[in-house]
């Protein structure tokens, strides 16, 4: 089939040459030597900064998770419950901050965490007891402020998604439970909340992949901070500095390798466990 | 008891509301202050429009006009690499979808894979590739990656499986159109719908890259503006008192540095206010099993 011959060299070129070239790099010795086994992960897991780094990006994605799960899930199922102009108005203004992803919505929150400048500084000092912005960004806050600026930019979207999947459930099913006297809240949990359950695990497994890759917003913070922060915070950033400082290519592979193995699994786990893509061919 | 609820419910929605708004209009206020009246000034308050000139005017004198380089930057490589992308998955998808070919299974399962994996998880094994093909540093090693978009090919697929009769493509060819000319005259015409979809995420997802492009490339005049925000970031002593003196000489504080922010995000706010209503339509549309 002709029409897919433009398209192979991209899929091959930047998808599946990459990964097969860094399994390659984590699998045998520097400057081309032979195979090493998993002596290469071995050296990165006795590394000082392996560990803390993982355990960074599992708390920070801990968070970020359990706050989607209960906040997105239940703002869907507000919206639901009536829906008006309001609850449209509503959406549209959840789903604003998604234009600013990047770099571009962790300078915002730098400046929303500065008590100096901040809207919120009333509750940072009153509620948090935070004077300054080296507290704001202190060590134990900086799974929490990650968590925070990864809701803040992705919710709205999965909050539309959700309402979407809502929106599925036929009336007569909600219009039949009602009628049998069950109230809004029951109807939202009893009945909508099961039948939106694919889309929660599609929401779970994707963000959970997606959190631990965090690159972009330690890496701000640390170069915000003054090296305060560790620019080793998460794994992506300890595999970038393996790269990059030490040029240790092998040894950064073994640690995108981890991370790509999390990343394949949950991709799997998506499509064949939640169903959304299966199709009749 | 009913009111009670809701009340709840909308106090509810508003606190969020807050939370997710406040930011942006913190945003959009603070180029109009000087970084003195950001600290003294209530926060959410309008100062001048001749200040947001005043910081325009810093902002472009940064390092003899690199800001505006990195506006380029950006719609060079997101444009040229959604251009790449129109142009390879609007026929992927449709081949994909209507063809019967050695490999159809296999090259659909690897799309949805890399497609689900997070883009981040490619961006050090593409840097290790092509560090040994010595094509580091050059602008090419980020337009070709993103030029790799399987979601535009998974969206492509959905909308030619689903949305298109197959009756009318073979109508076509018993008028003795050929493979190509069917897909240039009856496919690809009723492709618009998913043009402006794929154009959306494409354009998105390449202006908000910032790993790639940071891993990438090397020289501060290749940055595109993601990246290029780090850069002003460290320079400025914004959230480092102790850096002191610095931002006097580059003349960056917190109302450059918000305007740099807010002006790096217009077109992807442009192009989301256009498409929002189409989007949330087409989303789900293309993403619920049929």
């Amino acid at each position: 089939m002709p029409f897919i011959l433009l398209y192979l060299p991209f899929l091959i070129g930047f998808g599946v040459a990459p990964m097969i070239y860094a399994l390659d790099l984590a699998f045998t010795n520097e400057n081309g030597g032979g195979w090493n086994g998993f002596g290469n992960f071995a050296h990165t897991f006795e590394d000082y900064r392996f560990l803390p780094a993982f355990e960074h990006i599992l708390l920070y994605t801990g968070i970020w998770l359990v706050a989607l799960i209960v906040f997105v899930t239940g703002l869907a199922l507000l919206l639901h419950g009536r829906a008006n102009r309001v609850s449209s108005g509503f959406r549209f203004l959840f789903y604003l901050p998604g234009a600013l992803a990047g770099a571009a919505s962790v300078l915002v929150w730098l400046f929303m965490l500065d008590p100096a400048v901040s809207p919120f500084s009333f509750l940072m000092h009153h509620v948090f007891g935070i004077q300054l912005f080296v507290q704001s960004i202190a060590p134990g806050h900086l799974p929490f402020v990650f968590a925070m600026i990864a809701f803040w930019t992705g919710a709205g979207g999965w909050i539309v998604v959700m309402y979407g999947a809502l929106n599925t459930i036929p009336r007569e099913l909600e219009e039949a439970a009602l009628i049998d006297g069950a109230g809004p809240v029951m109807v939202a949990l009893r009945l909508k909340l099961p039948l939106i359950r694919r889309w929660i695990a599609y929401m779970v497994i994707l963000s959970f992949a997606t959190g631990t890759q965090l690159f972009v917003e330690p890496q701000l913070v640390n170069e915000a901070s003054l090296g305060l922060v560790p620019d080793t915070w998460s794994s992506n950033q300890f595999a970038y500095q393996l790269a990059f400082r030490y040029g240790d290519f092998n040894t950064a592979a073994a640690v995108s390798v981890d991370l790509l193995v999390i990343g394949l699994l949950a991709a799997v786990l998506i499509v064949t466990r939640t169903g959304l893509f299966r199709r009749g061919d | 008891m009913r009111i009670a609820a809701r009340g709840l419910r909308l106090v509810i929605l508003a606190a969020f509301a807050v939370f997710f708004v406040v930011p942006i209009l913190w945003l959009i206020l603070t180029p109009t202050k000087s970084d003195a009246r950001l600290v003294t000034g209530s926060p959410l308050s309008f100062g001048s429009f001749h200040q947001i000139v005043l910081a325009w005017d810093h902002l472009d004198a940064f390092s003899s006009h690199i800001y505006r380089l990195w506006i380029g930057n950006s719609l060079l490589y997101a444009l040229s690499a959604t251009a790449i992308v129109l142009a390879t998955a609007i026929p992927a998808g449709y081949g994909l979808a209507l063809g019967n070919f050695p490999g159809r299974r296999l090259v659909l399962t690897l799309t949805l894979v890399v497609m689900i994996m997070p883009a981040a998880a490619l961006v050090l094994p593409i840097f290790l590739e092509l560090n040994l093909l010595h094509l580091i540093g050059n602008v090419f090693s980020v337009i070709l990656p993103f030029a790799f978009f399987p979601f535009g090919v998974y969206l492509a697929y959905i909308y030619y499986s689903t949305a298109v009769p197959t009756d009318l493509l073979d109508a076509a060819r018993v008028d003795g159109a050929g493979e190509w000319q069917t897909f240039r005259h009856v496919a690809l015409p009723l492709a618009k719908p998913i043009v402006a979809l794929v154009f959306f995420f494409s354009f998105v997802a390449d202006w908000n890259n910032f790993f790639l492009p940071y891993a990438l490339l090397a020289n501060s005049n290749q940055y595109p503006i993601q990246v290029g925000l780090s850069d002003l970031l460290s320079s400025t002593p914004s959230f480092n008192p102790a850096q002191g003196g610095g931002g006097q000489q580059v003349n960056i504080f917190r109302p450059e540095l918000a305007l740099a922010t807010l002006i790096a995000v217009i077109p992807v706010a442009i192009v989301f206010l256009l498409s929002q209503r189409a989007l949330v339509r087409g989303v789900l549309a293309g993403a619920v099993k049929q």
